[in-house]
């Protein structure tokens, strides 16, 4: 016991005789073994070790040891959610990385010792939670024990003397208690009755709620799938993975998972605070897509705005991202047109200035006829300000500038190693110059063209579309890890507010022929509820057998008892 | 347009003004507290000595019952209550005026005066969120100027239904005084915006639990501290020890360690429900705006971590060898938990939810 116990009496024994089994089953905590080693063989140690894990002990040093374990992974950055800060990780501190990757420090919550934590305790959380269920309905199928032979000894006590018979005492108590809802039964001379078995009901909901909660989240770990695509104004997408820009998926995720559906963006929205202290704040953002169901399915329109995705089967449509797209038509000197498309940019700020590269792979050729790669270095001000040449002003369109690089030669495309298509990779081209000999750079509103010099060709901003990115995610169990938690939250509730207890009432008539009556009560923990409750139905009941005079020096069964010190069974 | 722009700046310049005069007053209510406790110090009390050296006897509860020769009137039945086993018979402390009257004014005026520090500091939290035109709570600023107003309005409210809790006054108010000078000092940001994702009704459920959570671990965790101290007073005088003359003088005033611990573990429980509530909050939010209920984002991971630790000092509660000081050592725990999470992830740590700045 803790250092908090003082003096408790050597009797402690006697008193445990006294209550019999009053406190006993009002709970179905596993009780506290201390481990004593067995001599037994394998069979004893198994069940040795069992008791262990499913002890109320080892639980909390298992869920000591899952929060100690989820801090890692809090302060080390994690290959699931940041692979380029993983990398420079590595890159700054080699010896570190090669430490943290055996210990799987980049992975922890896919980690092999940190799935043994919380195996360990859904382990020992079915086998604490099975024989507590059945130990609990045992409880339901018996009657609450009957009265402690001294019930002075209990937490709450009273006691009065009447002229009303004993039976007729009990009788009324029986009914008072009944109609409290408390189950109550007559035992021997006394009326035992126990009320607040939702306590162990919201428990056990709870417990069994958590079991719920990570099954659904681990069979949602495997399944899952997560994608990402971007799409112009005009443009469409259908659900296979060679159209994601790019793909994430659980272990047994398989492609025959993926919904059929197909989405085309009609036209993307986005209004914007025009003034005050949140100027250039987003005020909608919103996708109106057209969208089609199976491979026949028909049209039908609808919305995306950033909490509200697109649901189809098991598979979400997010809106996650936004910016400009330039259309960009290229002719060659003789005024063919080689290239014609809108050009996704990437937004920088949240004003959406944006960079990015226009890439004329094939079917240009130059001023003497040799076929040659173009590239354009692009950056883009949706709201230029005259003067502020480098940042967007607003993220709305109002005054739309976009700026061209020029460079010609070999855009390095077919070298086989993967390229970002918002960079140019400056190593095998050429500069355009100006008729200055300067780097050919000039700013473009919609409709003008730059023209590129010698007879080169020709380039023209057209007009601006509008792209958006969608994330596409399948997570199955999501569902029942929700009903999961509400449970839970319920199941918590009631195990935490409401009171297990117990109620005795014995009437007997005394040596001078009155009837005693003493009533006790005893909850599951200490709580001033209890003698609340009891003092209340003590009203009750007096009334219906009131007090009776009594000779003087005739004392109560009891209650003169000077060695009180404890009581036993309120536990906390 | 200027207009509107006008009126904002001038409301953030109200809502300042308000902040510092809600200092000002908790200030002199810190001090109207201290008097208090000076007060108090001057009456002798000893009932705690008293009830634990003088087991030696172990007394019998009163008990009254019906005796009375065969007069008319007839009392009604009283409830005898009875300590738990193995735990202290031990009076609760009369609080920090130690039942001296001058004490007990001093520490009437403090509670008026945090009333009405407390009605200052909410309307320069009002005046905040509408010079921004959102809820308060998009930087660590305005957190901390809306942590405080929660924390010390969930200690009124506790007064208000006549709890026994002026005896956490004191300690309150002078973190609270702490946790504004950061506010004003180090974390001072002028208005600015909320990305997209931040727009949700579930954010503000989230977000508004999670500071009222905050608000009672705290509260909890005071009194968990000062059950620790009393707690071991107690243990000195149950075996024998004689506590130095501050201690005495300052501990015998609080209520009984198993009062405290009472008081720490029903507001703890009683919150606990909530804060799980509000990690599903967040996670039903995080599943709307990012795509994934959970994600290991290191606030999730640290509302994790908290979440566990506080089921830990739940457990432990209900686990014999883990009951009173080892209990409490959890809850404070989980309590640091929650702090870090709220300071120690937006400082030290980036992740998704570090988009307000500091
Ligand atoms: C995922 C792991 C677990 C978590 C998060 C958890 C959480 C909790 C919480 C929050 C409570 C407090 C509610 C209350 O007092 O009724 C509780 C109570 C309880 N838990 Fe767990 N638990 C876990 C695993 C276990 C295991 C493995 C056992 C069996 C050894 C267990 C047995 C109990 C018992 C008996 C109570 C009731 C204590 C009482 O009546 O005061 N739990 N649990």
């Amino acid at each position: 016991m803790s250092k908090t116990t003082t003096g408790a009496p050597a009797d402690a024994t006697a008193d445990d005789q006294d209550l019999g089994t009053a406190g006993s089953q009002l709970s179905t905590a596993p009780k506290e073994e201390l481990p004593n080693l067995p001599s037994l063989g394998v069979i004893g140690w198994a069940r040795w070790f069992w008791r262990q894990l499913t002890s109320m002990r080892v639980a909390l040093l298992l869920l000591l040891l899952l929060s100690l374990g989820a801090i890692p992974g809090s302060l080390i950055p994690q290959s699931g959610t940041d692979e380029t800060k993983v990398a420079d990780f590595r890159s700054a501190n080699p010896t570190l990385g090669d430490v943290y990757d055996k210990l799987g420090l980049f992975h922890v919550y896919s980690s092999v010792w940190f799935s043994a934590i919380y195996i360990l305790l859904f382990v020992s959380l079915i086998g604490c939670i099975v024989p507590r269920t059945w130990q609990f309905v045992g409880q339901l199928r018996g009657r609450p024990p009957g009265a402690p032979r001294r019930m002075t000894r209990l937490p709450a006590y009273t006691t009065w003397r009447t002229e009303a018979e004993p039976e007729q005492v009990r009788e009324a108590a029986l009914a008072l208690l009944k109609k409290r809802r408390f189950r109550a039964h007559l035992a021997g001379d006394a009326v035992a009755a126990e009320k607040g078995y939702l306590r162990e009901v919201g428990n056990l909901a709870f417990h069994i709620a958590l079991i719920v909660l990570l099954t659904a989240f681990a069979w949602g770990q495997l399944f899952k799938m997560e994608g990402n695509k971007l799409v112009v104004e005009g443009d469409g997408f259908s659900n296979t993975i060679t159209q994601y820009d790019d793909f994430k998926s659980g272990n047994l995720f398989s492609q025959d998972d993926l919904d059929p559906f197909s989405f085309h963006l009609d036209d993307f929205t986005g209004t914007y605070e025009t003034s005050g202290p949140n100027k250039g704040t987003p005020r909608t953002y919103q996708a109106a897509l057209d969208y089609s169901v199976g491979a026949y399915g028909k049209d039908r329109k609808t919305i995306v705005k950033v909490n509200e995705p697109l649901e189809i089967g098991d598979s979400k449509v997010y809106l996650t991202a936004h910016g400009y797209a330039p259309v960009i038509t290229v002719r060659d000197g003789k005024g063919n047109v080689v290239y014609s498309q809108a050009v996704p940019l990437l937004p920088l700020d949240s004003n959406v200035t944006s960079s990015g590269a226009i890439k004329v792979m094939d079917g240009y050729r130059n001023a003497k006829g040799v076929r040659e790669q173009l590239g354009f270095q692009a950056f883009f001000l949706p709201s230029y300000v005259p003067g502020n040449e480098v940042a967007s002003q607003f993220p709305a369109l109002t005054n739309p500038v976009l700026n061209l690089e020029a460079y010609h030669g070999d855009l390095g495309v077919d070298s086989g190693i993967p390229q970002s298509v918002y960079q140019l990779d400056k190593s095998h081209l050429k500069e355009f110059k100006n008729s200055k000999g300067e780097q050919l750079r000039e700013n473009l509103k919609p409709g003008e063209t730059m023209q590129l010099p010698g007879g080169a060709g020709s380039v023209t901003y057209e007009a601006t579309k509008e792209w958006a990115n969608f994330q596409i995610t399948r997570q199955p169990g999501s569902g029942w890890a929700l009903g999961g938690a509400i449970t839970a939250i319920f199941g918590l509730a009631g195990s935490l507010f409401i009171q297990r207890r117990r109620v005795w009432v014995r009437a007997v008539k005394g040596d001078d022929g009155v009837t005693v009556v003493e009533m006790a009560g005893l909850g599951r923990s200490e709580s001033a509820k209890v003698p609340e409750e009891l003092g209340d139905l003590a009203g009750i009941l007096y009334d219906q057998a009131p007090g009776a005079p009594t000779d003087t020096g005739a004392e109560s069964d009891g209650v003169s008892d000077s060695d009180a010190a404890s009581a036993e069974g309120a536990e906390n | 347009m200027t207009l509107a722009a006008a009126t904002n700046e001038n409301l953030a310049n109200l809502s300042n003004t308000l902040i510092y005069s809600a200092m000002a007053v908790y200030t002199l209510a810190f001090f109207a507290y201290i008097t208090e406790w000076i007060f108090g110090g001057r009456s002798k009390i000893g009932r705690t000595a008293a009830a634990l050296t003088s087991r030696t006897e172990t007394k019998a509860p009163d008990v009254t019952v019906q005796k009375g020769g065969s007069t008319a009137v007839l009392e009604r039945p009283k409830v005898v209550v009875r300590a738990a086993a193995g735990a202290r018979d031990v009076p609760d402390g009369p609080g920090a005026h130690g039942g001296d009257a001058q004490g007990d004014l001093y520490g009437r005026v403090a509670v008026s005066l945090t009333v009405l520090a407390f009605l200052i500091e909410l309307g320069g939290v009002v005046a905040r969120a509408a010079s921004v035109e959102r809820a308060p709570w998009g930087n660590m600023y305005e957190f901390n100027i809306t942590f405080s107003t929660v924390a010390v309005g969930v200690y009124l409210t506790l007064l208000a239904l006549k709890k026994n809790v002026r005896w956490l006054g004191l300690f309150l108010i002078t973190t609270v005084l702490l946790d504004l000078g950061i506010a004003v000092t180090v974390l001072y940001t002028a208005s600015d915006q909320l990305v997209p994702a931040l727009h949700s009704y579930w954010l503000y459920i989230h977000v508004s639990t999670a500071i009222l959570c905050g608000a009672v671990f705290y509260v909890g965790a005071v009194s968990t501290i000062l059950y620790l101290f009393r707690d071991s007073y107690e243990n000195k005088l149950a075996s024998g020890g004689k506590p130095g003359q501050f201690a005495t003088s300052f501990l015998e005033r609080l209520p009984a360690s198993a009062s405290l611990d009472k008081f720490s573990y029903r507001v703890n429980a009683a919150v606990f429900p909530l804060w799980t509530f509000t990690i599903i909050a967040g996670a039903i939010w995080a599943g709307d705006a990012w795509g994934r209920y959970w994600g290991w984002d290191p606030k999730e991971t640290w509302a994790f971590i908290t979440w566990v630790a506080y089921a830990c000092y739940l457990h432990a509660r209900a686990t014999a060898g883990w009951k009173g000081r080892k209990a409490a050592y959890l809850a404070l725990l989980a309590f640091g938990c929650w702090l870090f999470n709220y300071y120690g992830v937006n400082i030290f740590v980036s992740g998704k939810h570090s988009y307000a700045g500091v």
